[in-house]
């Protein structure tokens, strides 16, 4: 007795000092007090006062008597990645992956492991919301990521964490290496799950076959059930480790008191086993082994398909955020000295100069300083020919120099690279559930449910009847039904069709983009560097003197041929096509900035450029009919005592844009073209790109006209598109039903459009409503088959007319089709 | 007849060891890449490889 009093009284000596159950130093007065033996006991925190709570109220005080060292801790139980949760709260720590703003809200990006379903991600979601001190949840299926907001002053990262683990997920801080690593060992993981359900599949199906297809009492019955021995050994690895996914998927449903499609699955796979292994022991009855292996086969194979689908999409937007070179080539005294030295990629700041060499990626946004080269811009365009770049020229950070070194000075780096900004966009457009994701993922409960209540009404009825055949039938019911197309296939198909896209250089930045370009009736392009580019072009020489159009022509091209100016290079190409004769430059050139060109061919003196600069050598008057309202851009040409010519010059149509809306035409979007340019500029556009009904073309339009015009569209009925430059034109845009800003250059981060272009390929917007109508068509075709499927299987397996291992391959091959059927979207398709 | 209780037994053995080696070649990366190789061996590179050419402008002070 003597023994146990001393250390009860030495622990309560302590008592006052440190924590009644675990002897950890208290700071200051405890909030967390337990009546334990008598007296108020002090704890250092909730967990303990949690554990001696218990202990009391099962009638164990004894134990504080009785114990020679201080209690565990709670999380000396935890797992050790569980308590290393509470690292993530250090400032140190999340300094890498947590943006914080002034007032204490915090955003980050968490990826997750162990998704199985679009559930678990649904189940994240609706836990973090329920946080008190959360904002912001957006959970993206494809990427298997959350990105949530939170205040720091009233939730701490760690309890996040926490909450996801609760679920039985486990949060990672994004990041990219991370990423990779995780997503090879689960594809690693699948693969062999798959290929061991095969193995076990084949040669179950080896034993199962003679008894098929011998007649009964040809086998000697010892062989039978040798064979049954053999076969229940091999179905066991298949059950235990292939058909794992299943049973934590159903676990974690259960556990959420919800009912998804993995819990008729499991039960399926527990009960046929279980009843086998059962006919095996006692020697008589059926087995089901072979269905059973072949319906885990075939089940994984339709997942591994889903999956691989999933990963070809996410790589395709996360190549974005991987070509960031690691390290640099610094020069920190360009250009006084050209001493290189490798620094991090990620130290770089604003105003510094690299060297980026031929072949290796620029490293961040930048400006050329030195050096003339070929970029390759493939990353934002998709466009794999390089793009010729000198000096002054702006590149792109994770664009890839393809001809010599280049100096380059940092402009923009981290997050604010146009990169980092493309990156945001496409995550965003992923994380937001379309509502085509939320209804099937709704059906695909409810019908979960439904199949669990028809396969109990199956055995149900066959017991009542007497028959024998009651597990059978009821096994059938739970193999046969097929929920993939609404829980497997609608992601599957709205993932690959987003990787589909961002692979033809459209970027979608909003979740609904899919399912609004699908219905879009009408096509609204603005003008200005939608439908046409920054490249000057010859609409009209309107001759003024006696000489003929091609001399003109010559003339001009012949005094303009040196300079880099955009109206040389619109006269010039004009020239050259078709062929004229370009045989000498103009001689004694002198070029007066922002007025013309002077110089002599065959010995005589011409300028060409604004009327003044060009008047003032003609010394006559401008004659009446030199006046244009045609254009907004011409030029003169004169010689001394005579003007020769007026050429009017207009906007470059892009090359593809007459392609582009043949296309759009063709695929059944009435077309509009809108501007703020005079009517006869507009019409001669509009009428070149076969744009024919008057009423579709509105010139001289002010923001506020093109708002009324599309808002007149509709009210019409009509679905609008909105085409334009993203930042002139972001009212319109905004009221569009969807949104496409041109985002060739590095504006991106101010356009605030449903799409961006990175290409600026016009004919991308044609693939792309034909891609956003094939996944809807996809999908219907997906439900559909689902419907027609169960409502013709499911009668039949509950009549009895299906035997497990048909109703196996029956649903194996409906989840294929339907699984095929969305991977179509990623290649392209029809 | 016979035999059967012998090859039956041994069926089950080679599958078994069939996953294992399965086991191991997913587990050392065998399928972690299924294009690649295929490129790989037409790829040389065997070039010696070049220094860093600087720009041909290139005023030093």
């Amino acid at each position: 007795m003597n023994t146990h009093a001393m250390p009860a009284t030495a622990f309560e000596a302590n008592a006052a000092a440190g924590c009644f159950h675990c002897d950890l130093p208290l700071r200051g007065a405890s909030r967390f007090k337990v009546f334990v033996d008598g007296a108020e006991r002090e704890m250092c925190c909730a967990g303990c006062a949690a554990i001696a709570e218990t202990i009391v109220a099962g009638g164990l005080a004894d134990y504080y008597r009785h114990r020679s060292a201080p209690g565990k801790r709670p999380e000396d139980s935890m797992p050790q990645w569980m308590r290393d949760l509470e690292s993530f709260d250090l400032e140190a720590v999340q300094q890498s992956f947590v943006q914080r703003s002034d007032a204490g809200a915090c955003r980050a990006e968490l990826l997750l492991e162990g998704v199985n379903c679009p559930a678990c991600m649904w189940l994240v979601e609706q836990r973090l919301k329920r946080l008190s001190g959360v904002s912001e949840v957006s959970v993206n299926y494809a990427a298997q990521r959350v990105r949530i907001g939170w205040a720091d002053t009233q939730v701490r990262l760690s309890s996040i964490l926490r909450t996801v683990a609760d679920v039985g997920l486990r949060a990672h801080p994004f990041d990219a290496a991370h990423r990779t690593a995780l997503r090879q060992k689960d594809q690693r993981r699948r693969l062999f799950e798959l290929a061991l359900a095969a193995l076990g599949m084949m040669q179950v199906m080896m034993y199962a076959v003679p008894v098929y297809l011998s007649d009964a009492g040809d086998i000697a019955p010892e062989f039978e059930q040798l064979m049954r021995w053999a076969s229940l050994l091999l179905t066991l690895p298949v059950v235990l480790v292939s058909a794992r996914s299943f049973y934590s998927g159903a676990w974690r449903d259960l556990a959420h008191h919800r009912v998804g499609m993995d819990v008729p699955i499991a039960l399926a796979i527990a009960s046929a086993f279980g009843a086998s292994v059962w006919a095996t022991v006692a020697g008589r009855g059926e087995v089901y082994f072979d269905s059973l292996t072949m319906f885990v086969f075939l089940l994984l194979g339709a997942r591994y398909l889903e999956a691989e689908s999933h990963t070809r999409a996410v790589v395709a937007i996360e190549r974005l955020s991987h070509p960031l070179p690691a390290t640099a080539t610094c020069v920190p005294r360009y250009p006084d000295s050209k001493q290189t030295r490798m620094v991090a990629s990620a130290a770089l700041v604003p105003g510094d100069t690299v060297l980026v060499g031929s072949g290796s990626a620029i490293p961040a946004d930048g400006t050329i300083m030195e050096g003339t080269s070929e970029v390759n811009e493939a990353l934002l365009s998709g466009e794999a020919r390089p793009v010729p770049k000198r000096a002054g020229d702006a590149v792109v950070g994770g664009t890839l120099n393809a001809g010599s070194p280049l100096f380059v000075r940092i402009s923009r780096v981290g997050a604010d690279t146009v990169l980092a900004h493309i990156v945001r966009l496409a995550d965003r457009a992923l994380g937001e559930k379309p509502r085509f994701a939320q209804m099937a993922d709704r059906i695909a409960g409810c019908f979960s449910l439904a199949v669990l209540i028809l396969a109990a009404i199956t055995a149900l009825a066959w017991l009542s009847a007497g028959g024998e055949l009651w597990f059978r039938n009821a096994i059938s019911v739970l193999v046969v039904t097929c929920p993939c197309a609404l829980a497997l296939a609608t992601p599957a198909a709205l993932a690959a069709a987003t990787g589909h896209l961002s692979g033809i250089g459209l970027l979608a930045t909003r979740g609904h983009v899919l399912e609004t370009f699908a219905r879009v009736t009408d096509v609204v392009f603005d003008k200005t560097g939608t439908l046409t580019q920054n490249e000057m072009r010859v609409a009209r020489i309107a001759p003024l003197g006696n000489l003929r159009e091609e001399a003109i022509l010559v003339l001009a091209a012949e005094l303009e041929l040196g300079s880099g100016h955009p109206v040389a290079r619109a006269l010039t190409a004009a020239a050259r096509n078709p062929p004229g004769v370009l045989a000498v430059c103009a001689t004694r050139l002198t070029h007066s900035a922002g007025e013309g060109i002077e110089g002599e061919v065959d010995g005589e003196r011409l300028r060409i450029g604004t009327a003044a600069f060009v008047g003032a050598l003609v010394d006559t008057p401008l004659p009446q009919s030199a006046f244009s309202e045609h254009s907004h851009s011409q030029v003169l040409l004169g010689r001394s005592g005579e003007w020769l010519a007026r050429i009017d010059l207009d906007e470059a149509l892009r090359p593809d844009a007459r392609e582009a809306l043949d296309a759009l035409r063709a695929a059944g979007a009435r077309i509009h073209v809108l501007s703020g340019d005079v009517p006869a500029a507009v019409h001669a556009i509009a009428r070149e790109l076969g744009v024919s009904e008057a009423a579709n073309v509105l010139a001289r339009a002010t923001p506020q006209r093109k708002l009324e015009y599309v808002e007149a569209l509709q009210r019409k009925g009509c679905v609008v598109a909105m085409v334009g430059d993203g930042i002139n034109d972001a009212p319109v845009l905004a009221k569009a039903a969807l949104s496409i800003a041109m985002g060739g250059g590095t504006d991106l981060a101010r356009a605030n459009a449903d799409m961006v272009l990175l290409s600026g390929r016009l004919k991308a917007l044609a693939e792309g409503l034909g891609v956003a109508r094939t996944t809807r068509r996809v999908i219907g075709q997906n439900i559909a088959w689902a419907i027609g499927y169960n409502a013709i299987a499911v009668p039949l397996a509950m009549m009895g007319w299906i035997s497990p291992w048909a109703a196996a391959l029956g649903m194996s091959a409906s989840s294929l089709i339907v699984v095929g059927n969305a991977a179509r979207l990623q290649r392209g398709g029809t | 007849m016979e035999a059967l209780f012998l090859l039956i037994p041994l069926s089950v053995v080679v599958v078994l060891a069939l996953v294992v080696v399965l086991w191991w070649a997913v587990a050392a990366g065998q399928f972690d890449d299924f294009e690649g190789p295929a490129h790989q061996i037409l790829m040389d590179d065997d070039t010696p490889e070049q220094p860093e050419q600087l720009p041909q402008r290139s005023k030093d002070v």
